[in-house]
Parts: C-alpha cells; sequence; structure tokens
C-alpha cells in the first residue's frame, strides 16, 4: 500500500501510507466533518488536556540501558542532570528473553542491547541514588514483566516508597511481540493472563502506575504503514480491555491506566493526524463499545519514539534533522512522553554526546521553537483535519477485519498483522530500490569515504562482570526460600490466582530472572511461530 | 543450472526479522531456493539446517551485536562438518572492523544497514562455490 511520495509528472501522491493526497485542500475538503470540540473535550481528537503543553510538557523520556547495572545507573544519573524529566529502561536481550547471564543463550548478548538484569540485587543497583517516588519510571520488557515489575515494586519498598504513590509504565504489550517485535515466550493465552494479572494488581495496589503501554511502535519498526500501526495498537488495547473484563474487573477501575505508545515517522502530517485519530477513535470505543463512564478512560496517553527504522547508516548526521522533524510531528500531535534517538542510530547504541544531542532536541522544540504555546495548533487545516478523517476511516476498517475473525488471538494465530507487515515492509524496500523514494545518503545524495564517527562500545566485561555477580548471588542467598517460592510461582501458574504476590516473594528471595522464567516455562511452554515472508 | 539453495537464517536471541525476511523475498524474486529459519536459531541449528536443506549459501542476520560470538561459532561447525563450500553471507549491525575481521575469518561478504536488495542478490549469486 506504501507508495512513493514523489510530486513528479502528474504522478499520484500519497502519504507513506498509500492515502492519496490532493494537489490541494480547501474549506469543501472538512465541511461535512464535526471540528466543533475543543482540546480537553471529548472525543479528544485536539488533545485530552484543555491547556495541554502551557500546562505542563511533555516527559522527556530518553530509552537507556547497556552493560552493567552499574554503568546504566551512571547514564540515568547524566540524563537527569541534563534535563530529561523521566527514566526508561533498556534491557539486554537475555533479560528480555527471561534468561540469565550464565545461561548458554545469553553468549555475546550480555548487555548488548541494553541493561543486564538478572535478580533484585541488579535492580537495587540500577536506581541506587534514584528516589522512585519522585522519578517515573517505563520499562520496556514484554514476556518477563510482570517479574521485573515484581523488581522494581521490591526496590521500591526497599527505599520505603508508597506503592500508591510510584508511577511509571511497563511495556508488558504481549500481543505486539507475536505481531512484531519476537520478544514471546509462552503461548498467548497464558501471556494475556500473565498481562491480565499486573492491570489487576495494578488497580488494587499500585493505582498510578501504567501496567500496560500498547504500542504501535514497534509494529511500525517492523515495516507497518501508519495505518496498520494505529489499527493493530488500537485493536490489541480492545483485545487488553476485553480480557480485564473478563477478570471481573470495571472498566473504569482499568483503563484510565491504559497507556499507548506510537511511532513517530517521516510523513510529518500523516503522523499528526495518527495521533489525533488514535484520541477519537480509542474515546469512542471506551465509551460506546466498553461502556466506560469516566473520562479518564476516554483519554488515551500516549509515549512516542521517532522512528529507528528510519535513521541510516550513511551520513548519520542526516538523522539529527530527521529526528527533529519527527519529534515536532509528535509535539504537533499531542504527545505525553518522548524519546528522540540519537545519530548513531543504525551502529550501536547511544554515545554520550548523541545521546545529548537528541535531548537537546526535544528541549530546542519546548523552549525555542514557540510550537506549546496552542494546544493542537495545526488544528482546523484543511489538509490536516481530511488526513485524520481519513487515517481514522482506513484504520476502523482494519478494525471492523479483525473483528470478523474474532478478536487479535485469531488474527494472529492466522497470520493476518504479520502479512500485512511483511507486504508492507517489501513494499516500501522496492520503492527505495526504485528510487521512487529518496532517502538522503542512501539512494540520492550519496557521498563516497564517509568520515568514521565514535561510537559507544560495550565489551565482554559486562557478561563477566554479571556472570561473577550471579554466582555469588546464588552463594549467598536462602536456596531453600528461592526453591519454596519457585514451586509456589509454579503452582500459581497453574491455577488461577494472580502471580504477582508468587512473584514478589520470589524475587525478594532473590530467584533470578532465568529462574523464575523457566518455572513459567515448565507451566505454560513455549510458542513457535509460524513464520511469514 | 539449477537454482541456488539459500538458508537464511536468525542467530541469538535477535527478533528484528524485517531484514531477513524482504532478503529472503528478494532472493526468491530472483530465482533462488529460499530456507527462512525463523527465530532464536542456535548456530548449530543453522549448521545442521544447512546440511539437511543442502545449501550454497548461508545468510546470518545479526542486530544485536553477537555476532563476534555466533559468526565464528558458525565458521568452526563449519570447518568441522566439511562444509567449507558453503559460502556465508553476513548482515546487520556490524562495525566496520568486525565486518573485515569476519571477512579475514572466510565470511564472504558482510552487509550493513542501507545495502540494495540488487547487490546483496548479486553477491549471493557470485558467492556461490560449488557449480550450480
Amino acid at each position: 500500500m506504501s507508495k512513493g511520495h514523489t510530486a513528479t509528472g502528474g504522478k499520484p501522491v500519497t502519504t507513506l501510507s498509500g492515502l492519496p493526497v490532493q494537489p490541494v485542500y480547501g474549506p469543501e475538503d472538512i465541511a461535512g466533518l464535526n471540528l466543533a470540540e475543543a482540546p480537553g473535550e471529548f472525543p479528544y481528537t485536539r488533545g485530552i488536556h484543555p491547556d495541554m503543553y502551557r500546562g505542563r510538557l511533555w516527559t522527556m523520556r530518553q530509552f537507556s540501558g547497556f552493560a552493567t547495572p552499574e554503568e546504566t545507573n551512571r547514564r540515568y544519573q547524566y540524563l537527569l542532570e541534563q534535563g530529561q524529566t523521566g527514566l526508561s529502561v533498556a534491557f539486554d536481550l537475555p533479560t528480555l528473553m527471561g534468561f540469565d547471564a550464565d545461561q548458554p543463550e545469553s553468549l555475546g548478548e550480555v548487555g548488548k542491547c541494553g541493561v543486564s538484569i538478572c535478580s533484585l540485587e541488579d535492580m537495587e543497583t540500577l536506581f541506587r541514588g534514584i528516589p522512585l517516588e519522585r522519578v517515573t519510571v517505563s520499562m520496556t520488557i514484554n514476556s518477563p514483566a510482570a517479574i521485573i515489575w515484581a523488581m522494581y515494586l521490591a526496590v521500591a519498598e526497599q527505599q520505603g516508597a508508597d506503592w500508591g504513590r510510584i508511577s511509571g509504565t511497563l511495556q508488558n504489550d504481549i500481543l505486539k511481540e507475536y505481531i512484531a517485535q519476537k520478544e514471546y515466550i509462552y503461548p498467548p493465552h497464558p501471556s494475556m493472563r500473565l498481562v491480565t494479572d499486573t492491570i489487576e494488581f495494578a488497580t488494587q495496589q499500585v493505582p498510578r502506575f501504567n501496567p500496560i503501554s500498547i504500542s504501535g511502535y514497534h509494529i511500525r519498526e517492523a515495516g507497518s504503514t501508519a495505518v496498520q500501526e494505529l489499527a493493530f495498537t488500537l485493536r490489541d488495547g480492545i483485545e487488553y480491555a476485553e480480557w480485564a473484563v473478563e477478570r471481573g474487573l470495571p472498566v473504569d477501575a482499568f483503563a484510565g491506566r491504559l497507556s499507548f505508545f506510537f511511532n513517530a515517522h517521516n510523513d510529518f502530517f500523516e503522523e499528526i493526524a495518527k495521533y489525533r485519530a488514535a484520541r477519537r477513535m480509542w474515546a469512542q470505543i471506551m465509551r460506546d463499545r466498553f461502556g466506560a463512564r469516566d473520562e479518564r478512560s476516554w483519554k488515551l496517553r500516549f509515549h512516542s519514539q521517532t522512528a529507528g527504522c528510519s535513521l541510516t547508516w550513511q551520513q548519520p548526521y542526516n538523522n539529527v534533522v530527521r529526528t527533529a522533524i519527527q519529534a515536532l510531528a509528535a509535539v504537533l500531535g499531542g504527545t505525553q512522553s518522548l524519546h528522540t534517538n540519537s545519530l548513531d542510530e543504525a551502529y550501536a547504541l547511544p554515545s554520550e554526546h548523541a545521546v545529548t544531542l537528541a535531548l537537546r532536541t526535544q528541549q530546542v522544540i519546548a523552549h525555542e521553537s514557540g510550537v506549546t504555546a496552542a494546544p493542537d495548533p495545526l488544528g482546523g487545516s484543511f489538509f490536516l483535519e481530511r488526513l485524520t478523517a481519513d487515517v481514522e476511516e482506513a484504520a476502523n476498517e482494519y478494525i471492523r477485519r479483525i473483528d470478523g475473525m474474532g478478536g487479535m488471538i485469531p488474527a494472529i494465530e492466522e497470520g493476518f498483522p504479520q502479512r500485512e507487515i511483511a507486504q508492507a515492509s517489501f513494499e516500501y524496500q522496492q520503492s527505495i530500490e526504485s528510487g521512487e523514494r529518496k532517502i538522503a545518503g542512501v539512494n540520492a545524495f550519496t557521498v563516497e569515504n564517509e568520515q568514521p564517527i565514535e561510537l559507544l562500545a560495550i565489551d565482554e566485561s559486562a557478561a563477566g562482570h554479571q556472570v561473577e555477580k550471579l554466582a555469588a548471588l546464588r552463594r549467598r542467598r536462602d536456596g531453600t526460600r528461592v526453591t519454596a517460592a519457585l514451586d509456589a510461582l509454579r503452582r500459581a501458574a497453574e491455577g488461577s490466582e494472580n502471580t504477582m504476590p508468587v512473584l514478589l516473594e520470589a524475587v525478594r528471595a532473590y530467584a533470578t530472572v532465568g529462574e523464575m522464567t523457566a518455572a513459567l516455562r515448565d507451566v505454560f511452554g513455549t510458542y513457535q511461530e509460524k513464520s511469514i515472508l | 543450472m539449477d537454482q541456488i539453495r539459500v538458508l537464511v537464517a536468525k542467530p541469538g536471541l535477535d527478533g528484528h526479522d524485517r531484514g531477513a525476511k524482504v532478503i529472503a523475498r528478494a532472493l526468491r524474486d530472483a530465482g533462488m531456493e529460499v530456507i527462512y529459519t525463523g527465530l532464536r536459531q542456535t548456530p548449530e541449528m543453522i549448521v545442521n539446517a544447512a546440511l539437511q536443506e543442502d545449501v550454497q549459501v548461508i545468510g546470518l542476520s545479526i542486530l544485536s551485536g553477537a555476532h563476534n560470538a555466533i559468526v565464528p561459532r558458525v565458521m568452526d561447525l563449519l570447518r568441522e562438518q566439511r562444509m567449507t563450500d558453503v559460502a556465508v553471507i553476513v548482515g546487520g549491525i556490524i562495525p566496520d572492523e568486525d565486518a573485515s575481521e569476519l571477512k579475514k575469518q572466510g565470511v564472504a561478504a558482510v552487509f550493513q544497514p542501507g545495502a540494495s536488495l540488487e547487490e546483496i542478490v548479486r553477491v549471493v549469486r557470485s558467492s556461490v562455490k560449488q557449480p550450480a
């Protein structure tokens, strides 16, 4: 569906998603649309607050983590000193997949894509000197989310922080793993049970925490269009809400803490339209499909990240420009929280220099550009309002199709979203190969012999350090208590009680991520996907 | 002329398969027989699949930074299995110095982000050591 952008020779012009763009827009294009509502009014097309950034800026929340908890803690302290206003934890692949640093599957992977967290001890180190009652933390973790959240809650407890007051976000969106990011461990049904356990536990004990960040970012990174990103994300949201209601939770008890996470990609106006359509669609879904009555349930809150997949190896300084434009789209789209990518995205994890520049990008937009002065400043634009309606309609069509399949889980099992994504990503690549879509430095405006840039290096000593710590931990801890806790975890998994209390006990006993994951895997089994090219 | 047989593999824990899938499809469109292993393959699983499927080329897609642990292990296993006539091509997030080193270890080609499908198809074709 994604066609070229080029407006030459009278060829049809479309957005990145393939929605047609007319040669010009005027009042007749928005005449039939209902544009009466103000920012902060249902269905919140124009923003969830009447004042938006006049009242409070978005949270500047750079996703970060590498090597050991000690090193990542230092980077967090640095980022907070540089003006970041919230933390966001990137875990390494072993942690994401539920393996300890000393397991064979972890060879070569420890600390490379994020911070290595094997036990509560690592979590304590990660947040040393960071008061969890005052700093909000987002954690990008999915299959082991309940385990990692239990560790976070245990650290908060050690600090004397009140669970009733701490806030942050757990990504914990397993459906998009099957669809796009592929960090699944267990099959869909037990995985959804774990997610529902965390949502239930949050409503009861950690009411200011967002137990889930329903994500489109990764769906987009896997190659989907903006329309698919929006549709699959909201349909995933519908699935989570249905499971929570099925658990017996009244919708208004949990819906206000469902949060979202979108990509901020290159097509400036399409992205802004996407965010506005998302708010409008979700408000109507919550009120009309789920019968939610509390306005907090209606208001879609989201974090954005600029598009990693749009950044290039060639001429990496061009990425600074791409990120700035994408960040601006997210701000004009009313995001609550934002991560801006670093120029070295295609090479390595961000160097200190690169992440500082990425943070400055947000700070310049916030304090120098003036765009924060009026909420939804582009509201009323003939082009944008028409595009918002078009994106909404196209996304609703996808949601209807998935409803027709019986919901997101049957759709995933049938391979529907995966196929759509694979097709969109192939077509996108073809448009680059043909030169129809130009990317500065890659297939246009190229240079020979580029200068290398300085990169963050993560060496194997991180792995050695983590392995040594684990050995010492296993010697030090009460093995009997761990064994009992893991047995209790298996029993809870086999039954239907909420797994969070037994996870908390296991975490406090210093059971490791690998041990707890293995216990759950013993009960739930593993998921094998059927690959779709 | 027989079809070129290629194994496209995702070794290690990395689940980012967009590139591997696009390339697998492009190689198929170019007339090659492509077997995609799916995710989270160990070097042992990959070499075994290459043997079972009797491929001439193995394509490894690694974006996790684990290439220096994974690729040499694949090369060692191919030597152990006397499969050194199978060409190995690596793609992903591979810094220049590591790419040079991998080529010294016998990797036929290393593709970094932004490589064109046309070039990848051409290099895969020309890397085949056995008569096709």
